[in-house]
């Protein structure tokens, strides 16, 4: 067998976590590697909705998202590229006072996380986005915050990691990893052996055959976004628009493209089959997303679509990722689980990690995404 | 027995067949087809109240068409008939139907597919234009609307359609500038053999272009397709000839077209296995010879399994039914399974033969000026894919769409598909077939939003 390659770190699994923190690792000056096994954002990153989105997430989550969302507005200098990224901002809308309630909570306490958002209700509402339904109660608004293309913005990170000298690896399934001294050994499926005393895993929704190994398996299910894309229409609908809701079927989200395209999903998940890399969009799923759509949006209720789509995304039962150190491994890292949120994330986790993972520390506060907090007992 | 349900997908030739057969042993197969009336795109009705005989619409085919349409009308007590209506997506052994703006599910226990084809388009500079129509769009024109494309019309490609519908339009008295093919006259002389196993049809496509000739149409072989030009609409077509020649012919309207492409979303959405086929060029579904898909309870018929045309899809659909029948018990001797194959035998030969005559001429998208329009829905030129290929990395086709849109838009790939595998295996220099294929998704044709589901 020919000799080890050997680097500082190997990051496995090029999804926009991977690829981002290898491109800020070698930021850094690390020699770093990423492994994967197909190509670079090509599942869960690759397929998602592209929203940029800091509201209405977990509220120790808001410092790692704005960190991201400082990364994504310097994304076209850091990348050389445009993955589409713009900020009409982002809308959360609800239909009943106790959503609206819900909506004023979070806007209270997201202020003191540094996330300003603003209330809009009734005709202040109408005036501002005409677009949305008559009974929609009110909204926040999250004026910074829009959407980008995830299917450019993972393989953008990983071919800017290469243009700075990570060595990125298509095509290369990491069959085990191992720890035999210092150093961890990587063995692939005919893409060669690699060794460095670092190593993140960021495999997605089949991060357990390696975290299992290191006995931190968590209780990881796949499951599939049911996504879909209407036909052009002129531009018209800037921010993206979510349902704040406790109704899964009701929480829907759409944002239109510049290109005149609607791209929505959102209601039930759907059957994603990891071990065959595909995921399906369930066609009773489609056709229970056209209400909801229209009952936000009436305008484009006569719309058709062309295309639906799926992904394979990781969710963990406290529907909160996996983020920072191994709890049992020195030099061991993750960042997987992203329970379908993880698009917005993506550049800041690879600025956090590659931080913790050069320096041993971070200034993002990671706690509450320990891997520990599976551990029985 | 108890009741099963088996479900046909077209009522064209394969499936009028299909449906015969699933009657004759005791069935009452459900019959889902887009069209108003049966027949197929070949045996296509004209609306209600033309008045054309079937002599005028279907030339030397009139007697088959009457048969077709006359064994479905015998069915039609006997079938569970749906015409209008979509299958827009397949899940779990239940057909989605759209009829209309309602939507339906249907439990099955055996599908049956004879979606049928569509025309295979090679661009060409100025290919989206008004004025330019695809063969099969052309001839449908005049088959269900007796309109013409244009007053001054000139075809381009190749295939058998190229002199058909050029010798249809003539005889209904349109002015056929030229007929351009880009077939060079050897490849005819080589594809005698395998042309020779259907005598019959070998003399038809000569009778055409004798026909042709002496209606006084200018017609090429071996041509080059430079550009269609004009301001707002169709004014000329410019072409290199065999020898290099440059010319330019005027005109008000151009069909193209290099013979035909399968229909095979809906074996996509069933999740059949899919090979890359070398006569075709292109991915489809793998079939046993009866026409058994790898899915259980799937079989396929006729040009949306392979581009054999309407006699042979006939026999397929015949096939297909009586695969069906014995995989659910149903006796079905060896004797008629052995003459059905040996009627299609001949038919795959000619089949061969017709490649060869009229090869798809993959040569033209290495050739295409970067900045053609190769998907027209979403606008993505030759150069733009050309590009995703050799700076983002493109190795396969689904990868090249999703950096750079081509295929995203309302044909899902079903027109420039194959053109685009092209662009980009030559981009990347390597075979056609290892750029893979689209991905089959939901739906099939777009579904508006206000479809309701049937209670």
């Amino acid at each position: 067998m020919s000799a080890a390659v050997v680097s500082d770190a190997i990051v496995v699994g090029g999804g926009i976590m991977g690829a981002a923190t290898a491109f800020f690792l070698r930021k850094r000056g690390l020699r770093v590697t990423l492994l994967e096994r197909g190509l670079v954002g090509q599942q869960a990153s690759g397929v998602n909705f592209g929203n940029v989105r800091r509201q209405g997430r977990f509220l120790p989550q808001v410092p790692l998202a704005n960190r991201s969302r400082a990364v994504w507005g310097r994304l076209n200098e850091l990348l050389g590229e445009d993955a589409e990224f713009i900020t009409p901002g982002h809308i959360r809308v609800a239909f009943r006072p106790e959503d609206v309630a819900r909506l004023e909570q979070h806007v209270a306490d997201v202020r003191t996380y540094g996330l300003e958002l603003e209330m809009i209700s009734g005709n202040a509402l109408r005036a501002r986005f005409p677009f949305l339904a008559g009974n929609i109660l009110a909204g926040s608004f999250s004026p910074l915050d829009g959407h980008a293309n995830p299917r450019l913005a993972a393989p953008a990170f990983g071919r800017a990691a290469r243009r700075e000298g990570a060595l990125v690896v298509e095509n290369a399934e990491v069959l085990a990893v191992e720890k035999p001294g210092v150093d961890f050994v990587v063995e692939t499926r005919g893409a060669g052996t690699y060794r460095a005393p670092l190593v993140m895993i960021s495999t997605g929704a089949w991060a357990n055959t390696l975290a299992s190994r290191f006995g931190e398996k968590v209780p990881l299910v796949a499951k599939g976004p049911q996504m879909g894309v209407t036909e052009p229409m002129a531009y018209r609908i800037d921010p993206v628009i979510g349902v704040a809701s406790e109704v899964a079927e009701e929480g829907i989200y759409l944002r239109q493209v510049k290109r005149g395209n609607i791209v929505y999903g959102g209601g039930w998940r759907g059957p994603a089959l990891a071990d065959a890399q595909r995921a399906y969009v369930d066609p009773m799923n489609t056709l229970r997303q056209f209400p909801m759509l229209r009952r936000v949006v009436p305008g484009i209720g006569a719309l058709r679509i062309i295309r639906t789509w799926s992904g394979i995304e990781g969710y963990l039962p406290d529907d909160i990722p996996v983020i920072g150190p191994s709890g049992k491994v020195a030099g061991l890292f993750y960042a997987f689980g992203f329970c379908g949120h993880g698009f917005q994330l993506g550049p800041g986790v690879g600025e956090t990690m590659a931080e913790l993972m050069a320096t041993g520390e971070t200034v993002t506060p990671l706690a509450p995404f320990a891997i520990s907090r599976f551990d029985k007992g | 027995m108890a009741h099963r349900t088996i479900l046909i997908v077209g009522a064209g030739p394969a499936g009028t067949r299909a449906a015969a057969r699933l009657v004759a042993a005791g069935m009452r197969p459900v019959v889902v087809d887009e069209a108003a009336g049966n027949g197929g795109q070949i045996y296509r009705r004209q609306p209600a109240g033309f008045r054309r005989t079937p002599a005028d619409l279907y030339g030397f085919e009139a007697a088959k068409a009457q048969a077709v349409h006359g064994a479905f009308a015998a069915l039609e007590e006997r079938i569970d008939y749906r015409p209008q209506t979509l299958v827009w997506h397949l899940w779990e052994n239940e057909a989605h139907l759209l009829t209309g703006e309602r939507t339906e599910r249907l439990a099955y226990d055996a599908l049956i597919l004879a979606t049928g084809a569509t025309d295979r388009i090679m661009p060409v500079p100025g290919w989206t234009m008004p004025g330019v129509y695809s063969l099969g769009g052309a001839q449908i024109a005049l088959k269900a609307q007796a309109c013409a494309i244009g007053s001054n019309v000139v075809f381009m490609g190749s295939g058998p359609l190229l002199t058909l519908v050029a010798y249809q339009y003539a005889k209904a008295g349109a002015k056929v500038v030229a007929v351009l093919d880009t077939a060079p006259v050897s490849a005819g002389i080589r594809a005698l053999p395998g042309l020779a196993a259907r005598p019959a049809l070998l003399a038809k496509g000569l009778y055409y272009t004798a026909a042709l000739w002496r209606m006084g149409v200018k017609m090429w072989r071996g041509v080059t397709p430079v550009a269609i030009e004009g301001d707002e609409s169709v004014e000329a077509v410019r072409f290199s000839d065999a020898r290099g020649v440059a010319h330019r012919v005027v005109c008000d309207a151009v069909g193209i077209g290099h013979g035909l492409r399968s229909e095979t979303q809906l074996a996509d959405l069933a999740r059949c296995d899919f090979a890359f086929d070398a006569i075709a060029r292109q991915w489809l579904p793998v079939t046993d010879q009866d026409g058994r898909a790898s899915v259980r309870g799937v079989y396929l018929a006729g040009d949306g399994a392979r581009i054999l045309g309407a006699d042979a899809a006939e026999i397929a659909g015949q096939l297909a039914a009586c695969a069906a029948l014995r995989d659910m018990g149903v006796a079905v001797t060896e004797g008629e399974l052995a003459d059905l194959r040996q009627a299609l035998a001949p038919m795959r030969r000619f089949r061969a033969g017709l490649e060869t005559a009229f090869p798809w001429p993959a040569r033209l998208a290495a050739a295409l000026p970067d900045e053609a329009m190769v998907c027209r829905c979403e606008c993505i030129t030759a150069g733009e894919l050309r590009a995703v290929a050799r700076q983002k990395g493109a190795p396969e086709v689904n990868r090249a769409k999703a950096f750079s849109r081509l295929g995203m838009g309302r044909c899902q790939g079903r027109m420039c598909g194959p053109a685009g595998a092209e662009v980009l295996a030559d981009a990347l220099g390597v075979p056609v077939a290892e750029v893979g294929r689209l991905r089959g998704q939901g739906p099939v044709k777009p579904l508006p939003m206000t479809a309701q589901s049937a209670p």
